[in-house]
């Protein structure tokens, strides 16, 4: 079996002035897989990830995104906001970005701000007691609702976001993503800061995202008993140069990709050895 | 041709000026990334402090002019630097882990204080001083229109050129100008590998409020007149001077502060007078709206 | 006894030693500007008067609360929170539950209390104008955090707008008061388009430089504006129709009242009220639609905002837009109620003061607004003598405000919504 693609990276390419953070990369992602981005610190992975969400408009390459209708969208072309809104790519930061002082349950609501923008016919019918509207909140919170079941916050809804513990934050931020019905889920370290335990009940967070919600993931991930775990695909990383591709029995033993990490701090390397079982 | 020359040395005066206040608000910008309000106050108190000194001087019997501007120099520079920093560590320290707003609006609320507690304790009407620096040279004699380059033009151009000079050397040379260029970068990172960032920032600001009281005296100087009032308007020309030059950029400061200062003058001179705030404020939008990294500025990079 | 003595005497030293050191700072900051003041004498030249008394005084006041403080608190920074809440015990909750129908009823009640008060009746007035200008900045300020300098443009552009609709073309009040709020309105999205994506603190100063202009626009266009004898004989409103005179078609005679001046500012008082309940009632609507969830959502975090496909663009231009409209209105309000208007009535300072309202009242917190715009207004004119200090004490106030209650003197979040007890019959979804 071989699904297609849902994002395919070509000659991706990023400068800030005289650095070039990101190299000509390629890669694709497959639709309906977990696609991991490692690498070491300061390989480029996060600037991946903005550029792919229209953060940073990339000097060079193209970005093609495809939806399960056969539609295309080039991210590079789009505004940051649209490629959320239009293009159904939804993101998490690798320093929590919530709504600190907004309630749990207004986090995931503002998430579905476009549907309900439109719902409340732009403010003017919802200024005024709209059935329409009503119902469409009553559904918007309901799906919320869902996702909080899911991420185990349903008796934390009205608690200020900010309150959180900081896994429950974790997991928020991925609960509000999920809230935009994205095609594609981009992950920037979800592991971070987790315990064993949490780290645990991400890894079937993530499995269950992707098999019950046709979404796609691609995961920035320092933590390798997450990426080995749950990841179809591997992409390598270092200086902004792709060093190594594959599933990850393969990248496990990519000499490359051994190097690319043995060059980094002594610590992270024994980790990592630890890990793919050196 | 002549109307033209003489404009161009009035624009370069008022620019300097400018310039100077600029400086202030650049370097506070590059550091802590906010924008000292009360800066064009400060300014103003220095000028207030100077005008102080010199009649205090005068009365106590110092009545030869050069020993005179040169203590009031010593004495502005040394009690508005002082200003600069109890500003510093009274409203803007303790708000430096505080929400978005908290550090400009407390600066909107010095700037509110220091202009009336100068409107109080000094009362609000002008303050007028004889022309201290009398003479000048006549450049060119037409017919028709008379060039003059007077003597206090060319202390205020030598002076801005002076201290600029001095201030590049420190930030590039000494140890605190290193430090700055390192709190400029990275702030955490900065404090990680030693550098005393309270320091650094107390020192920012003491230096720019220093530099504003030179401001201050030149203005005195070449006005003869300071009120309470002045530092508002030319707070907010000489921050699109520092917003034209390029935020964060020292010779893109004194860069857009002559700038400013030229077009002020033009506009006066070529069309209305009275519209001359309006063409600078309007600068300041346009500026922003279409290069907001100025002239010598680097492009910023929204960090995600 | 003794490990406190022997704790307490190095801390009254070092007390001492801070106390010192701030009266020093003290000496250097005033010595100058306080000890002594400038004067023009005979001949119109400066002369100075020596004023040391009052120089001791405050460098004894410093020394003095620097010791207090380092004996009271110690030697730390004074943070927020430092303190203890000053709104949140049960007791404090329950006041101010009680605040919003106890003011309300107030206001409603106010033309009855002071109708043979003419001074009071307008004060009354004052402080609704301002309440509704501060609710109105509250929804630029407090929940979108875009920082508005150049409020007092759009009340500027709405008092104009009336004024001179109104005498050019002789269009009623209640014509000109949608008018001007559209007006002012339009100014807003007319500057709010190219300067939003701006950061906080650029947005903050090109508002400052739009109200000037505006003002110094105001001021030189003589012919169309009257410059700065500013509009005169701005009509007056109308009650729907019946004028407020002594002609047979009157208010008065309409009703079978005798006729009193007074009828006229009772209902400029109950017209400010009405527009100041309509803008609350406004906001408080939008906070619980999307547009008003995400002004409070890019408040917090404007990057999450778009990574989550939010418009920020144009959700900034909805809140500087309906900020604007409000303030476009108050400002016809203005006009019709003071029959005059010049620029000087739109300074900064005006902005300054609406801000520190805001401010003060706890960014977001309708009722802290309504609060902070009364005590303002209204704690000036009890000490009236004082009046050269009202700046100062609201520079101070929002300098003071921001060190010690950041988010305002009331700033408990009222949730937009809540989550429903989930239907018994409904498993998970």
């Amino acid at each position: 079996m071989s699904p297609e693609p849902i994002l395919e990276v070509e000659h991706l390419t990023m400068r800030f002035g005289g650095l070039v953070a990101i190299d000509d990369l390629s890669f694709t992602a497959k639709r309906g897989d977990i696609t991991a981005l490692i690498g070491p610190n300061g390989a480029g992975k996060t600037t991946v990830f903005n550029c792919i969400t229209g953060f940073y408009k990339p000097s060079a390459g193209m970005m093609r995104l495809a939806h399960p209708d056969g539609r295309f969208y080039l991210l590079e072309r789009l505004l940051d906001f649209r490629v959320a809104q239009q293009a159904r790519v939804a993101r998490t930061f690798q320093n929590i970005r919530l709504f600190p002082a907004m309630t749990v349950l207004e986090n995931l609501v503002v998430a579905q701000h476009n549907v309900l923008m439109a719902a409340s016919g732009f403010t003017f019918g919802g200024l005024f007691g709209l059935g329409r509207y009503r119902a469409a909140e009553r559904t918007a919170v309901d799906k919320a609702r869902y996702w909080l079941e899911r991420t185990n916050l349903l008796g934390r809804a009205d608690d200020s976001a900010g309150a959180l513990a900081y896994g429950e934050q974790r997991r928020l931020e991925i609960a509000r993503a999920m809230c935009t019905d994205p095609v594609l889920l981009c992950l920037d370290e979800p592991a971070a800061g987790l315990n064993a335990r949490e780290s645990g009940e991400l890894n079937a967070l993530l499995r269950f995202i992707r098999t019950d919600h046709a979404t796609s993931i691609l995961l920035i991930e320092h933590d390798m008993s997450v990426v080995m775990e749950i990841s179809d695909h591997i992409v390598v990383l270092d200086h902004g140069f792709k060093i190594a591709d594959g599933t990850p029995a393969a990248i496990r033993d990519d000499p490359k990709v051994i190097a690319a990490y043995l060059g980094v701090e002594d610590e992270e390397v024994i980790k990592v050895e630890a890990e793919v079982g050196l | 041709m002549e109307y033209f020359l003489q404009q161009l040395i009035n624009g370069i005066t008022l620019g300097s000026i400018y310039g100077l206040i600029a400086i202030g608000y650049t370097m506070v910008y590059g550091i802590i990334g906010m924008i000292n309000f009360a800066h064009g106050d400060v300014f103003m108190v220095g000028g207030f402090i100077a005008l102080i000194a010199f009649l205090a001087l005068v009365a106590i019997g110092v009545t030869a002019i050069p020993v005179a501007l040169f203590l009031v120099l010593l004495i502005a520079m040394a009690l508005t630097a002082l200003y600069g920093w109890a500003i510093e560590r009274i409203a803007y320290r303790p708000l430096r882990q505080s929400f978005r707003l908290a550090p400009l609006i407390s600066a909107i609320g010095m700037s509110i204080i220091l202009q009336n507690y100068i409107q109080i304790v000094q009362g609000a009407g002008a303050k007028p001083l004889p022309r201290l620096i009398e003479g000048g040279h006549t450049l060119i004699d037409s017919e028709a229109f008379a060039v003059r380059l007077s003597n206090i033009q060319i202390i205020v151009v030598l002076t801005t050129f002076v201290l600029m000079v001095a201030f590049s050397w420190l930030v590039a040379k000494t140890r605190l100008g290193r430090d700055m260029r390192a709190c400029e970068q990275d702030l955490k990172m900065a404090s990680l590998v030693g550098v005393n960032v309270d320091r650094t920032i107390s020192l920012t600001f003491l230096i720019g409020a220093a530099l504003a009281a030179v401001a201050g005296i030149m203005y005195l100087l070449y006005y003869g007149v300071v009120d309470f009032y002045i530092g508002f308007v030319a707070g907010v020309k000489a921050f699109t001077a520092a917003v034209l030059g390029g935020i964060g950029s020292l010779p893109g400061a004194m860069l857009g502060g002559i700038l400013i200062g030229l077009i002020e003058t033009f506009w006066s001179a070529y069309f209305t007078i009275e519209y001359k705030d309006v063409a600078a404020f309007s600068i300041l939008i346009v500026v922003l709206i279409f290069l907001p990294t100025g002239i010598l500025g680097r492009p910023e990079v929204e960090k995600v | 006894m003794n490990t406190q003595a022997a704790t307490r005497k190095p801390l009254l030293a070092t007390a001492l030693k801070d106390a010192t050191l701030a009266a020093l700072v003290a000496f250097g900051l005033f010595g100058l500007l306080i000890g002594l003041r400038t004067g023009l004498g005979p001949n119109a030249a400066l002369v100075l008067t020596t004023r040391f008394e009052e120089l001791a005084i405050v460098v004894a006041v410093v020394f003095a609360g620097s010791l207090l403080r380092s004996l009271l608190f110690g030697r730390g920074p004074l943070m927020a929170g430092r303190f203890k809440p000053l709104l949140e015990s049960r007791a404090a909750r329950i006041i101010r539950r009680l605040a919003v129908p106890a003011l309300f009823a107030l206001a409603i009640c106010w033309p009855l209390l002071t109708y043979h008060n003419r001074y009071l009746l307008d004060l009354g007035i004052l402080v609704l104008t301002y309440v509704m200008l501060g609710w109105g900045l509250n929804i630029v300020v407090g929940l979108a955090g875009l920082l508005d300098l150049g409020y007092v443009a759009f009340y500027a552009v709405g008092a104009y707008s009336y004024a001179l609709l109104a005498q050019n073309f002789e269009l009623s009040f209640w014509i000109c008061l949608p008018v001007a709020g559209i007006l002012a309105a339009f100014w807003g999205v007319l500057l709010g388009f190219p300067v939003l994506r701006l950061r906080g603190d650029y947005l903050a100063i090109v508002t400052l430089a739009f109200g000037e202009i505006i003002r110094l626009v105001l001021t030189n266009w003589q012919s169309f504006t009257g410059g700065p004898n500013g509009i005169g004989n701005i009509p007056r409103p109308s009650f729907f129709g019946l004028p407020f005179n002594e002609e047979e078609d009157g208010f008065a005679a309409f009703f079978g009242l005798e006729f009193s001046s007074i009828h006229r500012i009772v209902f400029l008082f109950y017209v400010i009220l009405a527009l100041a309940l309509i803008t609350n009632w406004v906001t408080l609507r939008l906070r619980r639609l999307p547009v008003g969830r995400a002004w409070e959502a890019m408040r917090e975090d404007e990057i999450a905002c778009r990574a989550l496909g939010i418009n920020t663009t144009n959700t900034k231009l909805t809140a500087f837009a309906m900020g604007a409209m409000f303030a476009g209105i108050a400002g016809s309000f203005f006009a019709t109620r003071q029959g005059f208007i010049s620029p000087e009535s739109f300074t900064f300072n005006e902005s300054a003061l609406v801000l520190a309202i805001v401010v003060l009242g706890g960014m977001g917190s309708q009722v802290g607004i309504a609060i902070a715009a009364l005590a303002m207004l209204g704690g000036f004119e009890l000490f009236r003598g004082l009046d050269q200090y009202r700046m100062l004490v609201f520079g101070a106030a929002m300098v003071v405000i921001m060190l010690w209650r950041p988010r305002g003197l009331v700033s408990t979040r009222e949730p937009s919504l809540h989550l429903p007890k989930p239907e018994p019959s409904k498993g998970a979804a």
